[in-house]
């Protein structure tokens, strides 16, 4: 079916939803390959960053501050700037629009304690996180989609996106699979934001939902689009031992520590100042080397979460879903035992290069491609550099979402259509019709699982070259072998395990431009840490890495782009230590 | 440990009627469910056809009817069921196909209700008041995924499908006891006529289902009182 919209979003999390209720005078589709509150956003646990000062003496710069170092200065720092400042009032209307916050004595939003956030550029922590529970994201989402509902935007839910629609070289619109019927329709639009998140299912251990994929970014990176600095991944220090599930950085911003084989809360040992709180990339290294030294609990190759001095009122309260997650899949009492965790594939700070306005920028030149957005996770504008901070994954969606849904609601008043170019669907059907006619007896899911061992032991908290060509090589042989994936449903209705096979695809073009960005990059900064390059080169690679796609998983093309810096000391590239 | 799953089987295109299908499952103790059918369908039978996304009970896709009741599957752990498992589709919903069932009317319904804040105020510059305990009156609701288990498990809704259902009064209810929301009175009107919280018969099967643990049936009753109690007052 051939559908014309003057916007159409990818994805209905949270930047997609924040986008969408900024367009109450547009034509606006929403495309969802879930029920939208079923968007990862809702996993989202801790809080929102913004500097309300609720609690105590806070600034936007301090925020902004604490976001560039956090970033291992890879941050473009306007962005950072854009990110801090406009937290403050998105966060206001979040509230605005019914955000059931935890609220402070006198009833303003509370506000508490989180990784790499502090007071006065780095002195000590700070209140910043604003939440609800433990459940700050299920509530972000909740209240997005309510006022989508209110707003009456049109939602298209269980479409996989399959192509973004490009006429000579100019965007206008998305062809997407509808899963119930098997129909492929095409979309046209005068602005497509894609806000698809992010790629966690690359690997095994992971807090991802099995929705990240990868969808946008392997979508546009088969378009010509460049993924940008992909081999900043971010492995969450505090993942349910095995199975990846988060325990929110909320119980350690109320005072869990974590605690080693031999009995030592080892944090204060590696970082004095802001121990159990430090950025996730060092707590995460943390973790290993006590693991490599022997000093796992029973020499095995996880740690503990340790929240028994919280008592049961705190707990109870202030993290009653993580801890719940402990007792239901590791039968564990967080009350009176520690948790047994290791760190989890968790948040990609690479993606879809975009500018402030959340277009999308195709070369280093910040060339934009007009009509054609990105926001969240699945872009990279970049706030986080090298190293998220918690709580700013909600924050990137609240700010940047907006600005995309602001900045389209201009563009399509000042644009037209662009026409779509000859036969749209091509390309989608192809993929399609490959997928249900291969005679080839492979399963994706053997494929799947390869990937994700590789990604798990080569393309972790720790990499070097040896590891990262056997990754390169491995990839190779599932490209290869992903030509011969084989479906048993040939079937037309909710074909799930055709929506599998083609996100499986997604994943290994994600796969293919975080190893090739992680070979090239021969250094160590913020979650991309070389064993072989263990110090920062701020000479030769403050710089963001451009993967644009080749032929096969070797042909990949490089290129980088300069950072963006900001004429202020206090931002100047120094060495990081908490 | 060794499982035998027994599934509700329907593909439109192939089959006039559901059937069972049966499959031997290797497990460990602590596998969810989910784990389970995914092994199914990634190395016995591809058709095989769930939903799932967050596998840790938050984004409320694999509602499923477990040994009769209603429960996601990712919750639900090998060692808590034994060595024999029955699954079928949630009863009160169309079913598409084996464990998949039209979630479309059970939006719709939620929609009804009018699930958003209603305040005709001016915006405050900052953050609107509200004290820690206004936040908690409406605190059980908020924990909602809208997963539909506690519709799905209601015979109220089995004996007509067109009733507003469980999920969607508890979600009227986090808004009808926001003290910020302006909007109660619209819908205890929507919720006091016929199609609305006078068909519950207070069964408690939607406070047993609820993965969330929300006490479903005595928010349920808040909101019959509320309607009660405005009603007397409008008079």
């Amino acid at each position: 079916m051939y559908y014309k919209f003057d916007v159409v979003i990818v994805g209905a999390g949270g930047a997609g939803l924040m986008a969408a209720i900024q367009l109450p005078n547009a034509s606006v589709a929403v495309l969802s390959k879930v029920y939208p509150t079923r968007s990862h956003t809702g996993a989202a646990q801790g809080g929102v960053a913004a500097a309300l000062g609720n609690q105590e003496e806070d600034h936007w710069k301090w925020h902004m501050y604490d976001t560039v170092k956090g970033g291992d200065y890879l941050v473009d720092q306007p962005a950072a700037e854009v990110l801090t400042r406009e937290a403050i009032d998105a966060v206001y209307e979040l509230e605005h629009r019914g955000l059931p916050f935890n609220r402070t004595e006198d009833g303003r939003i509370d506000q508490r304690r989180f990784g790499g956030h502090t007071r006065n550029y780095g002195e000590a922590p700070v209140r910043r996180a604003c939440y609800a529970a433990d459940r700050t994201g299920h509530m972000m989402l909740q209240t997005m989609y309510q006022n989508a509902i209110k707003n009456q935007v049109r939602f298209f839910n269980e479409y996989l996106v399959l192509d973004l629609l490009l006429n000579e070289g100019r965007p206008c619109g998305v062809v997407a699979l509808e899963i119930r019927t098997g129909v492929i329709h095409t979309f046209h639009a005068k602005a497509v934001l894609f806000a698809t998140g992010g790629y966690g299912r690359a690997w095994r251990v992971t807090s991802n939902a099995f929705a990240c994929m990868g969808d946008g970014m392997a979508v546009a990176y088969r378009r010509g689009i460049p993924l940008e600095d992909m081999e900043m991944y971010q492995f969450h220090p505090t993942g349910l031992y095995k199975l990846g599930v988060l325990l929110s950085e909320a119980a350690r911003g109320e005072g869990g520590k974590l605690l080693n084989g031999k009995g030592e809360y080892f944090m204060e040992r590696y970082m004095p100042t802001l121990k159990d709180l430090a950025p996730r990339d060092i707590v995460s290294r943390c973790i290993l080397q006590e693991i490599h030294e022997g000093r796992g609990v029973d020499g095995k190759d996880y740690v503990y979460l340790d929240l028994r001095h919280l008592g049961a009122k705190v707990i109870n309260e202030k993290l009653p879903d993580v801890t719940d997650f402990a007792r239901n899949y590791l039968g564990v009492e967080p009350i009176t035992e520690p948790v047994p965790i290791q760190p989890t594939a968790h948040y990609a700070m690479g993606g879809i290069p975009t500018d402030l306005d959340a277009r999308v920028v195709i070369d280093p030149h910040w060339t934009p491609l007009p009509g054609f957005y990105a926001a969240g996770e699945v872009a990279c504008v970049s706030v986080h550099g090298a190293n998220r901070l918690g709580t700013n994954s909600l924050v990137d969606l609240i700010v940047f979402g907006r600005r995309a849904g602001k900045h389209m609601a201009k563009f399509i008043t000042e644009n037209d259509y662009v026409q779509l170019p000859p036969q749209p669907e091509d390309f989608a059907r192809k993929l399609v019709d490959s997928l249900y006619s291969s005679t080839g007896g492979e399963s994706a899911a053997r494929v799947r699982s390869t990937l994700q061992n590789e990604m798990d032991v080569r393309v972790f908290v720790e990499r070097d070259e040896t590891g990262l060509r056997h990754a390169l090589d491995t990839l190779d042989g599932l490209q290869e072998a992903y030509t011969r994936v084989q479906l048993q449903d040939k079937g037309k209705t909710f074909n799930t395990e055709m929506v599998e096979a083609i996100e499986l695809g997604f994943l290994l073009d994600c796969a293919e431009a975080t190893i090739h960005g992680a070979l090239a990059r021969t250094e160590s900064r913020g979650a991309h840490y070389r064993t072989d390059y263990p110090k920062r080169d701020d000479e030769n690679w403050l710089k963001h890495t451009l993967a644009y796609k080749g032929g096969k998983a070797h042909d990949v093309r490089l290129d980088y782009k300069d950072v963006l810096l900001i004429d202020d000391p206090i931002f100047k590239p120094k060495e990081r230590k908490y | 440990m060794n499982v035998l799953v027994r599934i509700k089987r329907y593909d439109p295109e192939k089959d006039s009627k559901a059937y069972w299908d049966e499959f031997r499952v290797e497990a460990d103790p602590i596998d969810r469910l989910l784990d389970a059918l995914n092994t199914i369908k990634w190395t016995m039978d591809g058709t095989l056809t769930y939903r799932r996304s967050c596998a840790h009970g938050v984004c409320g896709s694999d509602a499923m009817r477990i040994n009769g009741r209603n429960r996601l599957a990712c919750k639900v752990l090998i060692r808590d069921i034994g060595n024999r498992v029955t699954i079928e589709p949630m009863l009160g919903y169309p079913v598409i196909k084996d464990l998949v069932v039209d979630m479309d009317p059970f939006f719709e319904k939620y929609k009804s209700i009018k699930p958003y804040l209603i305040n005709y105020d001016t915006e405050p510059g900052t953050e609107r008041l509200q004290s820690p305990e206004d936040r908690a009156r409406f605190d059980e609701g908020t924990k909602c995924i809208l997963c539909g288990a506690c519709t799905g498990s209601c015979p109220s809704v089995w004996g007509n499908p067109d009733w507003v259902g469980p999920a969607s009064i508890v979600n009227a209810h986090r808004f009808i006891f926001d003290s910020r929301d302006q909007g109660g009175a619209e819908r205890l009107g929507i919720l006091g006529q016929r199609e609305g919280v006078w068909r519950c018969r207070t069964i408690f099967n939607c406070s047993d289902a609820c993965p969330r643990g929300i006490p479903v049936t005595d928010l349920i009753e808040q909101v019959k009182r509320a309607i009660i109690y405005s009603e007397t007052k409008g008079e």
